[in-house]
């Protein structure tokens, strides 16, 4: 596969959608360390990033990709990494820090099950870990769920221009669903000037580059001087408040639901299937989907609790995104939940009695 | 009248070495470490050029004294760091500075195919058989008999296994052009330091690949001695278990 030129109709996969999209964003550096459901994105990555004049390195390991990461990070250059569920645990460290030194990266999860080992079929089992921090200390990423192979190549040019505007690790949150499900995607290339595009000045103010003719800069996430932690993380809690203006959902049917579906990813997709099936019936349901999973659309959940709506979470999981939906609601209404367990792999019937019984108020 | 006095100036500040006190331990050599990387790079023209991987430990706060971009890295992770700093900027030079816990244990699997790579980085290993930040824990450089706050009864090779040799270890990996161990317990050995760190900074500059040297230093604090007897111990203990010299070459 080569390279997709502007406005090509290809058909590919959620995993070449994630390639293609980070290198129509002008990604230079790619490191990963193979691991299913994802292997596709190093596998087309490994021909095309040096075809496009970047590097690409098979890591020794999950914490060697991420760390590898971080340096080009910290050089201002646009980078990423991918990853499944457990690889993923293994990189938390090094998004870490990067948090800490603010430094601009783009982490690809295609989330399989578990706990442990798990499985390599489907599931939303990562949600807190992307969306709580992750790693250790106290901070956030940027949390972008796309729920189409579009979405996911849109997803990733967002996710650059993201990074380098807040100077903070943005992670794609998909699933093992989005990363093997193959659909025609329009490919397309931020124009020069445009918001979304980038150019050589990038990160110029604190990138590291050797100190010629300026004083040396430091890229660190140690403070020991009184209260030196304390002004940082402060800094940093503005920003991730700084973030929510970004925040973004889809709503379908929501306008005279008596009650509405959050969902995400994958499943919010499913789950819009069977939303618009039992429309077709006359059931008054909607599907509310979050885009952005971090900074959560709390202000929008909470405005249609106050106009007296009810809630169902769906997710593929045990119980992760109904604690945000919960937050948002609480002062006016509550969420009740259904799961489907992680490795299956739902269809839009079997979410139809769950949403009926909700409805219905069984 | 009095003679006047002609003075030659013998020892002169390098231009990227910070005019600052220490916080290292008296007897510490992590001082004439930084001092031997400064004066390399300003005699090879690299300050300007240079994107320095600090590690974790004592060495952390290298950017303190040497005036020159850097970035700080996971504790081990330094080379995983440099190499994606590096990929990034292929025209710059890039050295990381670790010690031997950072090194030789957690960061051994990124130590080791860092070099296997052939990553044209620079790394200049400190090994002072003990964690020193930490408190004096052991280390995989700690040597056999030598009684560290883990290993209160003195090392045991039984137990934990012997010390770890990194100059021989590095030299036997395909991208590795250059590794070397020296010592920086006496002049001599300090100016015999010199040489191999510069060119291990030359491995990169003339593009050979990756270079390594190791430097035999001493931690007075940790090993619970003054700074004359830890410079003895050096050479009377550490000398013996790892052989200065040059382990392989690109010239």
């Amino acid at each position: 596969m080569s390279a997709a030129r502007d406005g090509e109709r290809i058909f590919i996969k959620g995993n070449e959608a994630v390639a293609h999209g980070a290198l129509a964003a002008g990604c230079r550096c790619y490191f990963g360390y193979p691991i299913t459901p994802q292997n596709d994105i190093p596998e087309l990555l490994s021909s095309l990033i040096p075809e496009a004049g970047g590097e690409f390195v098979q890591a020794e390991s999950e914490v060697a990709a991420a760390n590898m990461l971080l340096g080009s990070a910290a050089c201002g250059v646009r980078a990423f990494t991918s990853s499944s569920s457990p690889g993923i645990s293994l990189m938390q460290e090094a998004i870490s820090y990067m948090a800490g030194s603010e430094l601009p990266g783009v982490i690809v999860n295609m989330v399989r099950g578990g706990p442990g080992l798990g499985d390599i079929g489907p599931s939303q089992g990562d949600y807190f870990q992307a969306v709580k921090g992750g790693g250790h200390g106290d901070y956030r990423l940027f949390v972008l769920a796309p729920a189409t192979c579009q979405e996911a190549y849109d997803h990733m040019i967002e996710a650059f221009h993201l990074a380098f505007k807040y100077r903070n690790p943005v992670m794609v949150l998909g699933d093992a669903i989005l990363g093997q499900m193959k659909e025609p995607v329009t490919a397309w290339t931020p124009r020069l000037g445009d918001s979304l595009s980038h150019d050589d000045t990038e990160g110029a103010e604190w990138r590291l580059e050797g100190s010629a003719n300026r004083p040396a800069r430091l890229l660190k996430s140690l403070h020991l001087e009184e209260g030196a932690l304390a002004t940082h993380n402060k800094k940093l809690v503005a920003k991730y408040k700084e973030m929510e203006q970004e925040v973004r959902a889809e709503e379908c049917l929501c306008e005279d639901a008596e009650l509405i579906v959050a969902a995400f990813g994958s499943i919010g997709r499913i789950v819009k299937s069977t939303v618009r099936h039992l429309r077709d019936k006359g059931h008054k349901v909607g599907l509310f989907r979050p885009i952005t999973l971090f900074p959560f659309p709390t202000a929008r959940l909470e405005a249609m609790a106050v106009e007296g709506k009810r809630f169902l979470t769906i997710e593929h999981n045990t119980g992760q995104m109904v604690e945000d939906v919960r937050l948002a609601i609480r002062h006016h209404a509550d969420s009740a939940f259904h799961g489907c367990m992680p490795g299956d792999l739902p269809s839009p019937d079997d979410f139809v009695h769950p949403i009926l019984n909700v409805l219905e108020g069984k | 009248m009095a003679e006047a006095v002609i003075e030659k100036e013998a020892f002169v500040l390098p231009e990227n070495l910070a005019d600052r006190g220490s916080h290292y331990c008296p007897g510490c050599h992590h001082g004439i470490a930084h001092r031997l990387v400064a004066e390399c790079l300003s005699e090879l023209g690299l300050v300007d050029n240079t994107i320095c991987v600090s590690s974790i430990g004592c060495s952390v706060f290298i950017y303190n004294y040497i005036l020159m971009d850097t970035i700080e890295a996971p504790h081990g992770r330094a080379p995983a760091v440099a190499t994606g700093v590096k990929r990034a900027r292929k025209d710059k030079f890039v050295f990381t500075y670790q010690g031997d816990g950072d090194l030789a244990s957690i960061g051994l699997a990124e130590s080791v195919h860092c070099a296997n790579r052939g990553e044209k980085i620079s790394v200049v290993f400190v090994n002072n058989t003990v964690y020193g930040m930490t408190g004096g824990q052991m280390a995989p450089t700690t040597m056999i008999g030598q009684k560290t706050t883990t290993c209160p009864g003195g090392r045991c090779e039984d137990r934990e296994g012997s010390p770890m040799k990194m100059a021989e270890l590095m030299a036997s990996l395909g991208g590795t052009a250059y590794s070397a161990r020296v010592a920086t317990n006496n002049m001599k050995n300090i100016v015999a330091a010199k040489k191999a760190v510069m060119k291990a900074f030359r491995c990169q500059t003339e593009g050979r690949g990756f270079g390594f040297v190791e430097l035999l230093s001493a931690c007075p604090t940790n090993w619970r001695m003054s700074p004359v007897a830890a410079n003895e111990r050096v050479e009377k203990e550490m000398i013996p278990y790892f052989p200065l010299g040059t382990y392989k070459d690109f010239e």
